[in-house]
């Protein structure tokens, strides 16, 4: 069976065709670069996306401070991902790169600052 | 050199001249903190072509930002540029300074560009409150931290609308749809299908708002079909429950300053017409980044601004000034503009000319031709509107060139 997917690793947002068996991906066409291949294989598999939001923070010069999750988080447990984060209320000041959740919902995936927060 | 705008366009512009070598600069910027919109973008996707890796935009301009503080260029946070004169005298205000005169050498327009808001579209309806730019509301939800709606519905399909369906999404909102006027997204694919296909939210092309519902707050919108002429279709309106109209339906290069001065402006980009170093109609002005053209990467801002500052810089210094000659490249069959607008074959160096096509084509070829002869012919999967084409001028085709030479970029189907 094949199948159509637009690979979203970078803004090329590369067309690939993906034939496959029992869920597992035999080929991978159209892809610009080897990026593509692992896309399509974990998507036949385990979608992952980056996670991007924000995080509460008390006595920074603004409320809320963006992080990210340092890797591709299961498209699956975007939400339940959503939920520990904002539970979440950070003392500024907070650095670039900070780790802000260790390994949330034991994934192995951190969540870190994305930005500086000075304190007011 | 003074550079006005502390966003993406405007650091690297300043730095670049920097590293050129002029010796005072000083940047304006109008909010109270560097790196411009990018401080509000807190999605990854930026600096795959600049630094190899996937950024958020916060950490994209801080790579920016610190660079800058090491070195003396001078940054005004909180400073809104009023007026430049026919002198380059620059007048500028700030709680700090108050109102403010700088003789500058050279002048780097780097405002960037704003949305277009309701006012500009011609849709029925009274004034409630919900409705909004997508980009006010990502300013709400990721700067001030706080969610506009719960209800949402989002007219145009341009990347930051796409993005907030998905951030709204996320932060427990129910996005109903995305409504496009045109039969097709103007924004990346990728963002379709991350933002959109990821969480069930339709898309719904020849689609926009006609109506909007509610006095105090909104209580929903009319959509309807639009035909190839965009009018509405009868029988094909509806009516969705909201409380929040988000609105990304374009964005405008902010350039007030400039048409003050006089340059001219380009009549399908927005912007001022440059030269290959991005030097505008009036000497000694640059411009760069969204005031010039609006982009859909910040990758593009960033070696754009590159050009700008280093092309100030030999203004300054006296560089590379002997006898410019002129060429104006044209858009052939499918292009709907170009970036630069003109080149001078004296400056022999690569230049890339940045364009947009017209319509949607598949498997189609970017053709340039200079005096009738293919230069380059290079096959693309797909060609949209919404993702910003580029082609290159080598040095040596340039060198090559005559005063009357033609340059063509088309669209071969």
């Amino acid at each position: 069976m094949a199948k159509e997917m637009t690979c979203v690793s970078c803004p090329l947002g590369c067309l690939l065709t993906v034939v496959f068996e029992d869920g597992k991906a035999l080929s991978v066409t159209g892809n610009s670069c080897k990026r593509g291949i692992a896309y399509a294989e974990t998507e036949m598999t385990n979608p992952t996306r980056m996670l991007t939001t924000t995080v509460k923070v008390r006595g920074g010069v603004l409320p809320v401070l963006p992080v990210k999750s340092d890797k591709p988080v299961p498209k699956s447990r975007m939400f339940e991902c959503m939920r520990v984060i904002n539970a979440v209320v950070l003392d500024a000041p907070v650095h670039i790169g900070d780790v802000v959740i260790k390994d949330i919902l034991g994934t192995g995936i951190d969540v870190i600052a994305t930005n500086d927060m000075t304190s007011v | 050199m003074v550079v006005i705008g502390g966003g993406p366009a405007g650091l690297a512009a300043a730095l670049r001249a920097r590293d050129c070598g002029v010796k005072r600069i000083v940047v304006l910027e109008r909010a109270d903190t560097l790196g411009g919109i990018l401080e509000q973008c807190i999605h990854t996707g930026f600096g795959l072509h600049y630094f190899g890796e996937e950024l958020s935009g916060p950490e994209y301009a801080h790579r920016f930002i610190e660079l800058l503080q090491k070195t003396d260029i001078t940054v005004m946070t909180d400073t809104m540029v009023i007026g430049i004169d026919k002198n380059r005298v620059v007048t500028a205000v700030s709680p700090e300074h108050g109102l403010m005169k700088i003789e500058a050498k050279a002048v780097v327009l780097a405002m960037g560009c704003r949305e277009r808001p309701r006012g500009a579209l011609a849709i029925a309806g009274s004034r409630p409150a919900g409705i909004m730019t997508a980009g006010t509301a990502q300013k709400y939800v990721n700067l001030d931290g706080y969610m506009p709606g719960k209800k949402v519905v989002i007219l145009g399909s341009g990347d930051i609308g796409l993005i907030m369906a998905r951030r709204m999404t996320l932060e427990g909102a129910e996005v109903k749809m995305v409504c496009e006027l045109m039969p097709f997204s103007g924004g990346l694919t990728r963002n379709i299908v991350q933002c959109l296909d990821d969480f069930n939210i339709p898309l719904r092309l020849s689609c926009t708002v006609i109506k909007t519902h509610g006095r105090e707050r909104l209580e929903g919108v009319t959509v309807a079909n639009v035909n190839e002429r965009f009018e509405v279709v009868p029988g094909t309106e509806e009516f969705v429950e909201c409380d929040t109209l988000l609105l990304s339906v374009g964005l405008i290069p902010e350039n007030e300053l400039t048409k003050e001065l006089g340059i001219a402006l380009d009549s399908v980009t927005g912007g001022p017409i440059v030269d290959e170093m991005r030097q505008t109609e009036f000497e000694g002005v640059f411009a760069c980044g969204n005031v010039l053209q609006v982009h859909d990467l910040v990758d593009y801002v960033t070696l754009e601004a590159q050009l700008a500052g280093e092309g100030a810089a030999n203004y300054i210094l006296g560089n590379n000034q002997a006898e410019k000659v002129y060429v104006r490249p044209e858009c052939g069959l499918g292009v709907r503009y170009l970036v630069p607008q003109k080149i001078n074959i004296k400056n022999h160096r690569d230049v890339k000319l940045y364009f947009r096509v017209n319509a949607i084509y598949k498997n189609a070829r970017v053709v340039l031709e200079v005096d009738g002869t293919v230069i380059s012919n290079k096959r693309k999967v797909k060609l949209a509107p919404g993702e910003m084409e580029d082609v290159l001028l080598k040095a040596e085709v340039l060198a090559a060139m005559r005063e009357d030479s033609r340059v063509l970029v088309r669209v071969d189907v």
